[in-house]
């Protein structure tokens, strides 16, 4: 696999020098890949949001480095800039930064910022609306007639329509009901796999995190204190639990039903892994009650 | 969490402190001011001159306020001081002191000169030094008290001064909220840097826009809160933090009176 996204000892202070000086990440060193879907779990203040500023270069980093394939992202002012087109970053409630008059000019933003034609522009449009499941007919809308949800949808579409091959995205399910939750990952997902983007998700919700990512990236104290397979990661969750996180619900409801006798696997961390081996035990013909 | 561009920003100027100074009741603070000009403007000698500038030294040294501070605070004001004393200084007829080419100088001149420039440096510091110990809320609910009578020719003082501190409430919010607006437009190539003015401008719709949804969002938001919570005006509400003169505020007020009073016997006496 192909690295797209590394970082090297990357370290941020914030305010140095005065009282409220913070340190927010702490020497991490990582490397993202090409393709991979990636979550990043951590508990509030744990430096996720700070990490993921310097993907894209918005913040500098008070040491260390960030190479996007292989290049140093704050090597000159150009790159950084244009840096911030093939590392796409939506931050939490996006829906706040829409401005433009319609919902297809605000998706075209990113575009004209990148100086592409007008057919081109429209392409992309209709391409990452289509991915997020905006219909052509509210393009002439102002998107502050819009639900929600759909805004959520505008602004994720605003970043896509840049076309990045590494997508970073900051809690993009906070405050939506569970129907438009999964919509917006499974969107997510599909945008992933049809173009073999990298997809990082942050989040807080660890449901959300089984159902989306193959790879795990826990924060805790500015630092990735464990990295590795979502399956390793939730099997663990006396050590999820001692940072102050949770382990998903179908992981919780498994390991009770395997206290109560049933013959369980320990790596069930989706709900259909948990039907589909609930299932599996009923067809062996066990007793279930 | 987001670190602000703007975080340097002295809002209300205010720089908290435990001093006696920032312990007097705002209430007195502002009487006190306000004597305070009254006597600035009828001290008109070298003596009566003196006793407030003393006052005044004394007042920022008890603030432990810092001089570099209040002398940054003057800056926007130092081209009317120069001013003042550039006027006053070649343009006071009387005895010659000094006479070249246009330049003429007198006696009277030199001393209206420094007695008017001095009386402007006095007048900022008296009144940098009222916002830099008092916090803006607590300016706000002491002029909320002494403005009170007001209300009698029905002057709603109870509403602006709600007004005033819900604005500087939201000032440090509003500044944050446009911190992650810039950056989200960033995050989408927006460019503010480069260009010409119009263009610059231009740039800026990505970023006020947003901004403005917000503030009416929030102003929406709160008045709901606000009347959910029965807010209903002024009329019989109590506060959390009751104001309370105390002897302090009683002393600070008897000193402020007492240089009034000195200032007026001496410039009356003339010396």
């Amino acid at each position: 696999m192909k690295t797209v996204l590394e970082t090297r000892g990357l370290s941020h202070t914030y305010s140095p020098g005065t009282p409220f000086e913070k340190k927010a990440i702490d020497d991490i060193s990582v490397r993202l890949y090409e393709g991979e879907q990636i979550a990043i779990i951590g508990h509030t203040g744990s430096g996720k949001s700070t990490f993921i500023q310097h993907l894209n270069g918005l913040l500098n980093p008070s040491s260390g480095k960030v190479l996007y394939k292989g290049e140093d992202v704050f090597g000159s002012k150009e790159k950084t800039h244009s840096l911030r087109f093939n590392v796409g970053l939506v931050f939490q409630y996006p829906e706040y930064q829409l401005f433009e008059e319609t919902v297809f000019k605000d998706i075209a933003f990113g575009p004209s910022n990148m100086k592409l034609d007008a057919k081109e522009i429209d392409e992309r449009v209709r391409e990452a609306a289509s991915f997020v499941g905006i219909d052509e007919d509210l393009f002439e809308k102002s998107p502050l007639e819009l639900s929600g949800g759909q805004k959520r949808r505008v602004a994720i579409a605003g970043v896509i329509a840049m076309r990045p091959s590494v997508l970073i995205l900051d809690e993009p399910t906070a405050g939506l009901d569970p129907s438009g939750r999964t919509d917006i990952l499974n969107n997510i997902k599909l945008y992933g796999d049809r173009t073999g983007s990298t997809i990082i998700l942050v989040t807080h919700n660890m449901d959300d995190a089984a159902d989306f990512a193959d790879r795990l990236l826990v924060f805790s104290k500015g630092k990735i204190i464990n990295d590795g397979k979502s399956s390793d990661v939730f099997s663990d969750a006396e050590f999820l639990g001692s940072i102050g996180l949770d382990i998903p619900k179908p992981t919780e409801i498994a390991t009770k039903l395997r206290e109560g006798g049933l013959k369980l696997p320990s790596h069930i961390y989706t709900l259909q892994a948990l039907k589909t081996e609930i299932l599996r035990l009923k067809k062996g013909g066990a007793e279930l009650v | 969490m987001v670190p602000s561009l703007f975080k340097n920003v002295t809002l209300g100027q205010y720089f908290p402190g435990d001093t006696v100074l920032h312990r007097l009741d705002p209430r007195a603070k502002l009487i006190f001011v306000f004597i305070f000009i009254v006597a600035l403007f009828t001290a008109l000698n070298w003596c009566s001159f003196a006793l407030i500038f003393v006052l005044t030294i004394s007042c920022i040294l008890i603030s432990k306020i810092k001089m570099k501070t209040l002398l940054s605070g003057m800056k926007p004001i130092l081209i009317i001081i120069l001013l003042t004393a550039f006027l006053n200084l070649f343009y006071t007829p009387g005895e010659p002191l000094f006479d070249f080419w246009i330049f003429h100088i007198s006696k009277e001149g030199l001393k209206k000169s420094i007695l008017m420039s001095g009386r402007i440096i006095l007048l900022i510091s008296g009144t940098l030094l009222l916002t830099y110990t008092t916090s803006p809320i607590a300016l706000t609910d002491g002029l909320e008290y002494l403005l009170n009578p007001l209300k009698k020719i029905k002057v709603p003082i109870h509403e602006m001064s709600m007004m005033m501190s819900m604005a500087l409430r939201f000032i440090p919010t509003l500044i944050e909220e446009m911190d992650k607006i810039i950056s989200a437009q960033k995050a989408r190539g927006a460019d503010f840097d480069t260009g010409g003015l119009i263009k610059k401008a231009k740039a800026l719709l990505p970023i006020l826009v947003p901004l403005f949804v917000s503030a009416f969002r929030r102003a929406d938001e709160l008045a709901i809160a606000m009347e959910s919570r029965c807010y209903h005006g002024g009329e019989g509400r109590t506060r959390m933090k009751q104001l309370k003169m105390k002897t302090a505020d009683y002393i600070a007020l008897a000193l402020a009176f007492a240089v009034l009073m000195g200032a007026v016997v001496l410039s009356s006496f003339g010396l």
